[in-house]
């Protein structure tokens, strides 16, 4: 029977099963596949907070997203236009997620009484054998009776089997979205290599899972998403955490100098540390610490020593290396700190996502202790916001903090990866000789920051501590007009970054007009494509995304002013909000999501509406 | 830290003197380790760049001002993992860490036990007053129960920890204790930290005159020296009192008094000390009950126990070189490129 196919622009599909049907494998293996096809994507992986959560129920429930298409991705995508669910408790958590007249793709076999009784199905009714989903387009399949099937004869055990079984998925998805099964092919063998009878069942399942579609007579309709049109050049995929991590070790390349991260594991900022312990070639050394205090203190001993030096963490353990935070600000060296934000407060929501750590960045120390913050805004750009972090944390002789979130940190787009020629030099220069009769470790440069003299140079011996010095001597001073010169001195140093940082752009819109949406963060993605909503419907929108948080571009006061109003959503209640509204009087709006989420473009966009009416 | 043996000083004492006035106050232990630190440091062959001590935050800790070498008074309790970190990086350096009782037993714990079992290449200097001076005058975790302080009227309830057992069960691999008021031992201790490869760790009895005076005198006043303290030496059998008529005797694992010149003993029958022995140094360690209490054993000094193990960086750094060897050095390009790439022409 003919086939039809359908082309799309764009595809939601959010896939998901138990923690054990392997459904992050399934999302990640259809993501390649898209991605070395061309079309632009985004996605999000949203793991149960328990690593062995009960089989079966809600808690349990694995998911992962994929937004891709023929157009210009920015976001994992609001609802979905396809939901795959291995059991009931994927349809059951993911259902309102589901666009109406989406296609659900549900595995009859985890739709059993035991199943049903575990999510939570009133008197084991199954949802696909009433009208609850007469909204949506379902397609049933037992994908465990197919999967064994293909098996039969492959002398493995049913456990082995089972576990074939979000192959078959893939394949049927392959089938729909007309791709080829080549990557996946590579990537079981290059997985399998070593074990033969595993990797012939899991293609052979792939395969039936492709054939069903083609051969079964009730899928009529294939769909074809095209490649976008995105900028020429070579492309990658990656993820945020593993940006940052390649960003550091080519802050410490082009820096010329070693790196080191003293951290202690935090969900979601280890795979920082999981990533760059791969990275011994490049000569990093990484330390897991005792705990988050240790972990700074080990990179303010190595910055000491001469390092690029980087601690990771997450907001509870920021909490934690606050001290030794101010410390390195008294000390006046090199440090980058990264904060991967989770929700808060106290242990919070490890597995969720929020921005609400923006004023511990910006105020949580003890006395005035400023320290430039930068944020990244996708998972690609944690690349560039770590090697700036670094840049401007060696060339300021600072501490520097960066944000990202469990949003970006995880989440996944293609990137168009530079080459080492395309990266900047990172200036270090380590003091050589005396700059007075003695030695003056505090005497400052037109950047306002103090030289850097490393233990075993000759002649510049000298003691740097936490309590206040002496302007350029650096000996202990208890003097009352020397300690107002030196904390104004300390934050004169770390707003002259300013001269040093790129001005203010916009993403996009007009210079001038109604209404300007200022985002920071992992909310880039919503904003913009809120922004061209709105701007298709006819509403004049700007939209401006801000990296450099402390200190902010010179030119931001002025282009908030060019607007009659401004919006700022935040994943809190509101802390960019305070910071502007404190630093430049901007009777600035807020749209604040607080529900460890991230904003949906459309929620955006409503918002953008209702201002400018 | 392992060094060249003592040849002709690169520098002398009084270049290790800064231009900072000290400022403890007159007659506390701390001057006198930091005369025999400041004497046994140039001795040691390595140039005075090298050098850098790192202290955390109490009285002992401001011992960096006054050393003319390079120094960080950092932040309570930290000093024993900024040392970490240094060192990690910096194999060329020689790191000493200077603390007290409250720095490295209370706040500093955790960094304490984690650094004796890294086994990086530092000397701890635990300067063990049994208070909280800088602070002035509480209890702290080595303070004897019972005693009363500003923060203890009716006599502090806490058990008291000994440090030298903590560092056992830590698995340090050099652990040591001297007296600020014996400066020929304290000295030796100190050239002995010195040549220890791997975390060397050395509690010096320092007295505190103005919070807690007098704590250690039985075993530092000649009076009562000879009786209460106990000098052991490897090799040496573990003899004690005013003619070292006293010795230590081991009746299975349970160590007994006794006196060589009664009873039909003899040195012979002396546990002799053996600093490679974990086991008994393990028993040594436990010599630390009161000498108020009847039939207590005297307080031991001098290096328990030490043993060679691989220090921390530099397993680390041979990770490195090995995965270097392996895979060649690192190439950026490669990294930045990943394994699956795509053009968008
Ligand atoms: C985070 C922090 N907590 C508390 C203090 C206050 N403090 C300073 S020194 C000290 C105790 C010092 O005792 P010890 O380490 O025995 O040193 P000593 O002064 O006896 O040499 C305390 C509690 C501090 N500086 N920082
Ligand atoms: S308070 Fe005690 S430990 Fe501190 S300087 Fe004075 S005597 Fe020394
Ligand atoms: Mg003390």
């Amino acid at each position: 029977m003919e086939k039809q196919n359908e082309v799309l622009e764009q595809v939601i599909i959010k896939f998901a099963g138990d923690s054990g049907d392997g459904m992050q494998l399934t999302g990640t293996q259809f993501t390649n596949t898209a991605a070395l096809f061309g079309n632009d994507l985004s996605t999000f992986p949203d793991f149960p907070a328990e690593i062995r959560a009960p089989q079966g129920t809600l808690a349990g429930v694995s998911g992962y997203q994929l937004h891709f298409g023929s157009v210009n991705i920015y976001t994992p995508g609001d609802k979905c236009d396809v939901l795959v669910a291995m059991n009931a408790a994927a349809l059951k958590a993911n259902l309102k997620n589901l666009k109406e007249g989406g296609i659900i793709i549900a595995n009859s076999d985890g739709f059993d009484p035991k199943n049903l009784r575990l999510a939570n199905y009133p008197d084991g009714k199954s949802p696909l054998e009433d009208d609850t989903l007469g909204k949506f387009n379902v397609i049933t399949m037992d994908v465990t009776k197919m999967t064994r099937a293909a098996l039969v004869d492959s002398g493995l055990g049913t456990k082995e089997i089972d576990r074939a079984k979000n192959m078959f998925v893939l394949g049927f998805l392959y089938w729909m979205y007309n791709r080829s099964l080549d990557i996946t092919i590579k990537f079981l063998e290059d997985k399998f290599g070593k074990k033969p009878a595993i990797l012939d069942a899991n293609l052979k399942v792939l395969r039936a899972g492709y054939n069903y579609g083609d051969t079964t007579e009730t899928f009529r309709t294939r769909y074809q998403v095209q490649p976008a049109k995105m900028a020429t050049g070579s492309y990658r995929n990656i993820m945020g955490n593993q940006a940052t991590a390649i960003g550091l070790v080519a802050a410490s390349h082009q820096a010329g100098i070693p790196l080191f991260v003293g951290t202690y594991p935090i969900t979601p900022a280890s795979d920082i540390l999981h990533e760059l312990s791969k990275h011994k070639s490049f000569g990093v050394k990484t330390f897991q610490a005792e705990d988050e205090i240790a972990g700074i203190c080990t990179a303010i001993g190595a910055s000491f020593g001469g390092s690029l030096a980087v601690t990771t963490s997450s907001g509870p353990g920021i909490a934690l290396k606050g001290e030794a935070m101010g410390l390195a600000i008294m000390l006046e060296i090199p440090l980058v700190v990264i904060n991967v934000q989770r929700g808060g407060p106290s242990t919070g929501l490890p597995t969720k996502t929020e921005q609400s750590d923006l004023l511990q960045a910006l105020y949580g120390r003890n006395g005035e202790a400023p320290m430039p913050v930068i944020a990244a805004y996708s998972p690609g750009n944690c690349f560039y916001t770590a090697f700036e972090a670094c840049r401007i944390a060696l060339e300021h002789m600072t501490p520097v903090m960066m944000l990202s979130d469990g949003y970006i940190a995880n989440g996944a787009e293609p990137w168009q990866y530079p080459t080492s020629a395309d990266l900047k030099k990172i200036d270090v220069k380590f003091a050589t000789e005396k700059n007075g009769e003695h030695f003056l470790p505090y005497k400052r440069d037109e950047k306002l920051s103090r030289p850097w003299a490393l233990p075993g140079t000759k002649g510049l011996e000298h003691r740097i501590g936490g309590l206040e010095k002496q302007h350029e001597t650096g000996n202990i001073s208890y003097d009352s007009d020397n300690h107002q010169f030196m904390v104004r001195m300390r934050e004169s140093k770390v707003e002259k970054i300013a001269d040093y940082i790129p001005q203010q752009t916009l993403d996009s819109g007009p210079e001038k007009g109604k209404l300007l949406v200022v985002g920071w963060g992992s909310t880039y993605g919503a904003i913009k494509t809120a922004c061209k909503m709105a701007r298709s419907e006819g509403y004049d929108v700007a939209h401006a995304q801000i990296t450099y948080l402390k200190p902010f571009p010179k030119n931001l006061g002025e282009m908030l002013f060019n607007y009659d109003k401004v919006l700022i959503p935040e994943m809190n209640t509101g802390q960019l909000l305070k910071v502007l509204r404190d630093k430049y009087f901007v009777p600035a709006i807020g749209l604040n999501k607080i529900m460890g989420i991230p904003f949906s473009a459309g929620e955006i966009k409503d918002k953008i509406v209702e201002l400018c009416k | 830290m392992d060094t060249a043996t003592t040849s002709a000083p690169l520098f002398t004492s009084k270049e290790l003197v800064t231009d900072q006035e000290v400022r403890w106050c007159p007659g506390c232990g701390d001057y006198s380790i930091l005369k025999q630190v400041q004497t046994v440091i140039p001795e040691l062959g390595i140039p005075r760049e090298k050098f850098v001590f790192i202290s955390g935050i109490g009285c002992s800790s401001r011992f960096p001002y006054y050393m003319e070498t390079y120094g960080m008074h950092s932040i309570h309790g930290r000093a024993t993992a900024i040392a970490s970190g240094l060192r990690a990086t910096r194999k060329d350096l020689s790191v000493w860490i200077v603390t007290g009782d409250g720095d490295s037993m209370s706040i500093g714990g955790n960094h304490f036990i984690h650094l004796m079992r890294r086994n990086l290449n530092v000397n701890v200097l635990l300067f063990n007053n049994q208070i909280y001076g800088l602070t002035k005058g509480q209890y702290s975790p080595t303070s004897e129960e019972g005693k009363v302080t500003k923060s203890t009227p009716y006599g502090s309830i806490d058990h008291p920890f000994n440090p030298i057992a903590l560092a056992m069960g830590a698995d340090g691999t050099f652990i040591a204790r001297s007296m600020d008021r014996d400066p020929v031992h304290l000295k030796d201790m100190l050239r002995k930290s010195a040549a220890h490869k791997g975390t060397s760790f050395l509690e010096i009895y320092q007295n505190c005159n103005v919070f807690n005076d007098g704590t250690f005198e039985m075993f530092t006043e000649k009076a009562t020296k000879k009786q209460e303290a106990l000098f052991v030496e490897s090799g040496k059998p573990l003899l004690f009192g005013q003619n070292n008529e006293l010795g230590i005797k081991l009746d299975g694992f349970k160590p007994v008094v006794v006196n060589i010149n009664e009873n039909g003993n003899s040195i012979n029958d002396i546990w002799v000390h053996d600093t490679s022995d974990r086991v008994k140094a393990g028993i040594l360690s436990r010599f630390f009950d009161s000498p108020e209490k009847e039939g207590h054993y005297p307080r031991p000094f001098g290096v328990f126990y030490e043993e060679d193990r691989p220090c921390y960086e530099d397993v680390m750094e041979d990770q490195v070189n090995q995965v270097i060897a392996a895979k060649g050095k690192g190439n950026l390009d490669k990294l930045l490129k990943g394994s699956e790439v795509w053009d968008i022409k």
